[in-house]
């Protein structure tokens, strides 16, 4: 059964719908790539899946239970994590405090277990900095654990947020335009470690990406949104060359020379 | 900017190593002398009292073992202060005041520093602990359900614990309703809501007399002075035994509350709440129950001040509601703000500050330029120094948040908040600088 099951998900604003029927499967251990031109709904459709925004329509199924209509936070202990197109670390914290944010759910300690400081947390806090450390070593971010968020250079940030999603304990992950602002390099190394989330950990990746050679390495299915519908879904071969999907990137004169 | 300089002045020997010890031990020995040997309520006791809490903040920032500090530091809080005392009374009701006001900014510390959620209504848990005690203690309860009797004063500790929790209640049923609202919107129904409790508790004297209204309430017992102190103690009186009860009191709910905040700060919920200050929607997403965590943030704030108003209702043996008023809330939101948000011992040294600010340093200016009015010194007519006090005290924040926003000891990170703005300007500046030029 496919880990992801979005159904019809509509979701507007006033007079406009930024999602229009959506419908996406997701197969358990795939990278899937959803993409589209500026304004396409992406972002939208998902912070529809992540609770940030409930779908005016639409089913939402997630390991077998419906997920439409529930708060971020429940969403995110059912095993969706995610990360955003213009990062939102906790800029005055530090990146092991980062993560260890990302735990939260994770972590079991009652106020007065800490007040009283019981055995359990006192077992428990250290364990935590432990795997806090594993993750942000995982993502490349070895050593600079006790460095402000704000203060990594931007790729690192990028990389914080994906150990930060990764403390959540998902078995999704939401990745929102992981390479935006990335030199070649850094879009190397990001891509790499994507395929990593999936070869070593097992996850299942959707991401929005707008830089189509990481699309077409990675994605094992992409879907295309335009005015907020999906006007294409398929493998990377048969995106590149549907005649819709460019006529929406490059507009309908190209595509009529083409 | 001066903490990060400290190592390059010429004073760096005297804070680190076997000197620091020297140092820092004749420096409280030296204050601790003179201000015992000078015990008369005097300008010149003042500068010694103030002297010696400098002591406390030295200490803090040397560079010697936490096991030396702790012991220094208890023997001045345990032994000098009320010996202090017991030759002045002046000075350990100043110590109570300040203890009792540390602990409430420690409290709004938790909403405001930690969460980031800022209220203007804090001082009505203080006001709710405090009737708690007073209408359970006097005839007051007679007049609510006919034929009660006031409770035993040996009750006064289960009051404490109670205030406890009627504070943390009063905290959620506060915090329900603006659970929504952030920053400025929130300050406002904040406010709203704390003068609400004033209000009630000027009025909720008809239909039935629950609060005695603006005349408050008075004769509030005191829990029985412990025989154990009298026996200790064979020198001094009971109104002196009195005060040091009190003061051990305070300092232990103080030293109770620093604990707890300390442990909460650096645990999964202190994460969370400062995960909340910075990003909300970031905060949610990562599986922070914001609703539950907000709440809990008001609850454990609101709790410590419930139970100091038991307190300070034992204390005071009288209360009323201009007690409890707006400037009281942004009096100890000033203690936050001033000692730095977020930040322990920063809120713990805004609260000392603010209260001696209050009762000690300019009331005490005021006296001194009043003297000096009279023996003739050119001072206006016109410009009568008690008047201009709480002038004075305005000025004060005014030029301390012009430069140094982040407080007398910030918590390490706002430090460099405030800061990196700074570096940013600075960089605009150069890069405006290059550009003109051109």
């Amino acid at each position: 059964m496919a880990l992801l099951e979005a159904q019809n998900v509509t979701k507007s604003f006033g007079g406009l719908t930024a999602v229009n029927s959506v419908s996406l499967t997701v197969e358990r251990g795939s990278i899937v790539s959803v993409i589209g031109p500026n304004g396409a709904g992406k972002t939208t459709f998902f912070n529809v899946l992540t609770g940030i925004y409930k779908p005016d329509h639409g089913s939402v199924i997630f390991d077998g239970a419906s997920i439409a209509g529930q708060r971020p936070d429940q969403i995110t202990r059912q095993g969706i994590a995610r990360t955003f197109q213009n990062i939102r670390l906790f800029n005055n914290m530090t990146a092991i405090e980062n993560v260890l944010v990302g735990m939260h759910a994770r972590l079991s300690a009652k106020m007065w277990q800490i007040i009283f400081q019981s055995p359990s947390v006192r077992a428990e806090e250290p364990r935590a900095r432990a795997r806090a450390r594993e993750l942000l070593k995982f993502v490349g971010l070895e050593g600079r654990y006790d460095e402000l968020a704000k203060n990594l250079p931007y790729g690192d940030q990028r990389r914080l947020e994906i150990a930060r999603a990764l403390a959540t304990e998902p078995k999704l992950i939401l990745l929102d335009e992981p390479t935006a602002g990335m030199n070649p390099q850094e879009t190397l190394e990001a891509t790499r470690l994507i395929q990593r989330l999936r070869d070593e950990l097992g996850l299942t990746v959707i991401l929005i990406e707008h830089d189509m050679r990481v699309v077409m390495t990675i994605s094992e299915r992409i879907s295309v949104l335009d005015y907020g519908e999906k006007i294409a879904e398929g493998k990377p071969e048969e995106i590149r060359a549907n005649a819709r999907v460019v006529e929406a990137y490059l507009g309908r004169g190209a595509a009529a020379g083409h | 900017m001066s903490t990060t300089s400290l190592p390059n002045s010429p004073f760096a020997a005297l804070n680190r190593g076997p000197l620091a010890y020297v140092a820092l031990t004749a420096y409280i020995l030296v204050t601790s002398a003179l201000m015992l040997m000078n015990t008369r309520t005097s300008l010149g006791t003042d500068v010694l009292f103030i002297l010696f809490l400098l002591s406390f903040l030295l200490l803090y920032r040397a560079k010697v073992s936490n096991s030396y500090k702790l012991a220094l530091g208890a023997i001045m809080l345990i032994g000098v202060v009320p010996y202090f005392g017991t030759m002045n009374a002046y000075y350990i009701e100043l110590a109570i005041q300040a203890g009792i006001f540390v602990a409430l900014a420690i409290g709004l510390n938790v909403v405001v520093g930690f969460a980031g959620l800022l209220d203007l209504g804090y001082v009505a848990f203080f006001a709710v602990g405090a009737y708690l005690w007073g209408i359970f203690s006097t005839d007051q309860i007679g007049q609510i359900s006919p034929g009660a009797s006031p409770v035993a004063s040996q009750l006064f500790y289960l009051f404490m614990a109670l205030g406890l929790f009627v504070g943390a209640f009063f905290g959620v049923l506060l915090g329900l309703p603006v659970l929504r609202l952030r920053g400025d919107y929130l300050a406002i129904v904040t406010l709203g809501l704390g003068e609400v409790i004033r209000v009630l508790a000027v009025n909720l004297d008809r239909p039935i007399n629950i609060t005695n209204g603006s005349q408050g309430i008075k004769s509030i017992a005191r829990p029985p002075l412990p025989d154990f102190l009298r026996a200790l103690f064979p020198g001094l009186n009971d109104p002196q035994l009195y005060q040091l009860f009190i003061y051990a009191l305070a300092l232990l709910v103080v030293g109770l509350t620093v604990l707890t905040v300390f442990r909460l700060k650096h645990s999964r919920i202190g994460r969370a709440w400062e995960a909340i200050r910075e990003d909300e929607t970031a905060a949610i997403a990562m599986g922070v129950p914001l609703v539950r965590m907000k709440l809990m943030a008001f609850a454990v704030g609101a709790s410590f001040a419930g139970v100091m108003g038991v307190l300070f209702a034992a204390k005071q043996q009288f209360i009323n509601p201009p007690t409890f008023d707006l400037i009281r809330s942004i009096g100890i939101l000033a203690m936050v703000i001033l000692g730095g948000m977020g930040s322990i011992p920063g809120v713990i040294l805004g609260g000392v500050l603010v209260t001696l600010l209050d009762l000690q340093i300019l009331p005490r200016i005021a006296t001194e330029l009043s003297a000096l009015k009279r023996q003739g010194i050119v001072i206006p007519d016109w410009f009568d120094p008690a008047q201009y006090q709480r002038a004075l005290f305005g000025l004060l924040l005014i030029i301390m948040m012009i430069f140094r926003p982040e407080g007398i000891l910030p918590d390490q990170r706002r430090h460099e908040e405030a800061h990196a703005t700074e570096d940013q300007e600075a960089l605009a500046e150069v890069e405006t600088g290059e550009a003109t030029p051109a």
